[in-house]
């Protein structure tokens, strides 16, 4: 056997023995992946909907129809103008539709509980929604608003979480464990043993991200296949491009917890520096959830040193729109540039210990 | 090059910018020999010692170890010489095979030799039946046995050994000794660290550091005699005295 191969198998066997490690960094993605697709979402369901009219016509008996119909909504029944504001005001509804002609024609207006603005916005939507696809059909000549999502038309939650939560995935497992399963060495003195063996230090960090890697792409097929079945994100050539901008990105990963490794000297110094400056600005300002565009711009300028932000937004491209690779050209440009300059310095930190 | 000397080092020198952990050490180890490095915490022992490794660059000064020089074939140097750590390392999720198995790959060893030098070293320490047993089920004596093992199969030339009896019960470090004084008459030279006065005595030679420096270098009984005292720790407070660091 090869050094190189003997201390791939050492470091595998170190995995394979740490059963319970094993365990968690294999059911973490799936548990977020469900958690955030299914349980946590931004979706509104049953918005529970009330009608006040001021003429019941055949118009308004359509759109009344489609929302009984509507599995997002709950319809309440057409009510008066003061039930309306009294049903809201008790939290008993959450929107009403109300209904006035004018002039032969019908107008709209749509009133929503805003005190939880996200359910407000949204069912807002679904409801101009279903009102303007009624008043289309009904009448050719309006001049309704068409709006029209692209891509994710039921605006399912899972198609803007997934993206966010492969990109939080891949820094935690691999910067983590890589920087945590170095520093280890350092503790227990065995990194002194390699480096005082004729070991080359390339031989050695190899030995150390070949392993991690693999198990990256392990979780990566384990990631997609959710992603493509379970959570139902539709399936076409792109996933290609979705798999090789998700390796330059377990790349980066890797590279970062090598830096930390070097850095950092004991595991909670790892753990807490991969914890607090990679997870944190992760979650807060890659735009897996707080959109980036709505950010201060200093904020924006800060968060482009966040590489989860630029992988989340590849994998909104790729995966949810679907467009082939060429579309994310600066992106992957971008985490390119990141990965090389992330290593050099490691690399440069990893043989200055030894001066 | 004198084929009786495994390390020579002249005007050794290491500067952490303004400290000086070694000041212009000179030190001659015969092959063959048992070497104490002694020197209370901080007076630049493991500093020296890593140098002569060759996991530290020296900032002036030069030697060589195993006949070959510290500065320019630091890569020769490490085929040559063995190391064990304070903390007896190893890696505990592996076991006692996969442990040396590693390191004899890692030096080198042709995999059939391996499995020969492994099996005598089991007979002789009578740990057979220890084979399969994951590291960190082991005591401690047994680590500190196999660690020695680990660092000493592929037969170098010098085996660096720093602390290697800390926090191991007096029995367990006289059986170590008898495993060191084997490797030195199978001709291995043997550059030990320790704290232990009462070991310095089963050295051939000795030297003491304080603030850097080497204040003495001979033979216990030499020392013994300069300094008029009855045992090595009389002699080594006499000498670390005057040292401000500790």
């Amino acid at each position: 056997m090869s050094i190189f191969q003997s201390l791939v198998k050492k470091e595998v066997l170190h995995l394979v023995r740490d059963f319970r490690t094993v365990t968690v960094v294999l059911v973490m993605p799936v548990v977020l992946l469900l958690l955030f697709g299914f349980a946590i979402s931004t979706e509104v369901n049953n918005v529970r909907v009330v009608a006040v009219t001021d003429r019941h016509t055949d118009e308004t008996r359509l759109i009344a129809d489609r929302f009984r119909a509507n599995p997002y909504f709950t319809f309440g029944g057409t009510v008066s103008y003061r039930e309306a504001e009294s049903l809201l005001r008790k939290g008993k509804a959450d929107a009403a539709v109300v209904f006035r002609t004018e002039a032969g024609r019908l107008k709209l207006q749509i009133v929503t509980d805003a005190s939880n603005t996200t359910m407000a916005q949204t069912s807002a939507a679904y409801i101009e929604g279903v009102a303007n696809s009624s008043a289309n059909a009904a009448d050719k000549s309006a001049a309704a608003v068409v709006a029209d999502t692209l891509y994710n038309p039921q605006l399912k939650s899972a198609y803007n979480f997934v993206p966010g939560i492969m990109g939080m995935i891949f820094i935690l497992i691999c910067a983590m464990m890589t920087s945590v399963s170095i520093v280890s060495e350092k503790e227990s003195g065995t990194m002194n043993l390699l480096l005082v063996s004729p070991v080359r230090p390339r031989t050695i960090i190899l030995g150390k991200l070949v392993p991690y890697f693999l198990l990256s792409c392990v979780i990566l097929t384990l990631m997609l296949t959710l992603s493509y079945t379970v959570l139902e994100i539709p399936f076409s050539a792109s996933v290609v491009h979705v798999v090789w901008v998700s390796i330059l990105y377990v790349a980066l990963a890797l590279a970062l917890g090598l830096l930390i490794s070097a850095v950092a000297s004991t595991q909670v110094s790892a753990l807490l520096v991969s914890g607090v400056m990679f997870m944190l600005p992760v979650v807060l300002m890659s735009g897996m959830i707080f959109p980036v565009e709505n950010m201060p711009l200093p904020l924006q300028w800060l968060s482009c040193i966040i590489p989860a932000r630029w992988y989340i937004s590849a994998m909104r491209v790729l995966m949810v729109q679907q467009l082939p690779v060429t579309y994310v050209l600066t992106e992957v440009a971008v985490l390119s540039g990141m990965t090389l300059a992330v290593l050099a310095l490691a690399i440069k930190k990893f043989n200055a210990q030894k001066r | 090059m004198d084929k009786e000397i495994a390390i020579s080092v002249k005007e050794l020198t290491k500067k952490f910018g303004d400290f000086t952990a070694v000041d212009r050490i000179n030190l001659q180890v015969k092959k063959g020999e048992i070497f104490g490095f002694l020197g209370a915490n901080g007076a630049g022992k493991t500093t020296a010692m890593r140098m002569l490794c060759g996991l530290s660059y020296p900032t002036s000064g030069s030697g060589t170890v195993a006949g070959y020089d510290i500065f320019r074939q630091a890569e020769e140097i490490k085929r040559h010489i063995g190391y064990m750590s304070q903390k007896f390392s190893l890696y505990e999720q592996l076991t006692v095979w996969e442990n040396l198995n590693l390191f004899a790959t890692i030096y080198g060893m042709p995999a059939k030799k391996i499995k020969e030098k492994a099996g005598e070293a089991f007979r002789t320490l009578g740990m057979e039946d220890m084979r399969n047993v994951l590291v960190r089920e082991i005591p401690l004596g047994w680590k500190q046995k196999l660690a020695f093992t680990a660092a000493t199969l592929h037969s170098p030339d010098i085996v660096f050994l720093d602390e290697p009896t800390g926090g191991v019960d007096p029995a367990t470090r006289r059986r170590f000794w008898e495993m060191i004084y084997r490797a030195s008459s199978e001709g291995m030279t043997v550059f030990v660290t320790t704290h232990y006065l009462d070991e310095a005595e089963y050295c051939s030679r000795v030297s003491i550091m304080a603030d850097g420096r080497i204040k003495a270098l001979d033979s216990p009984a030499a020392l013994k005699r300069l300094y008029r005292a009855a045992t090595m720790d009389e002699v080594f407070r006499t000498v670390a005295k005057g040292a401000t660091r500790e």
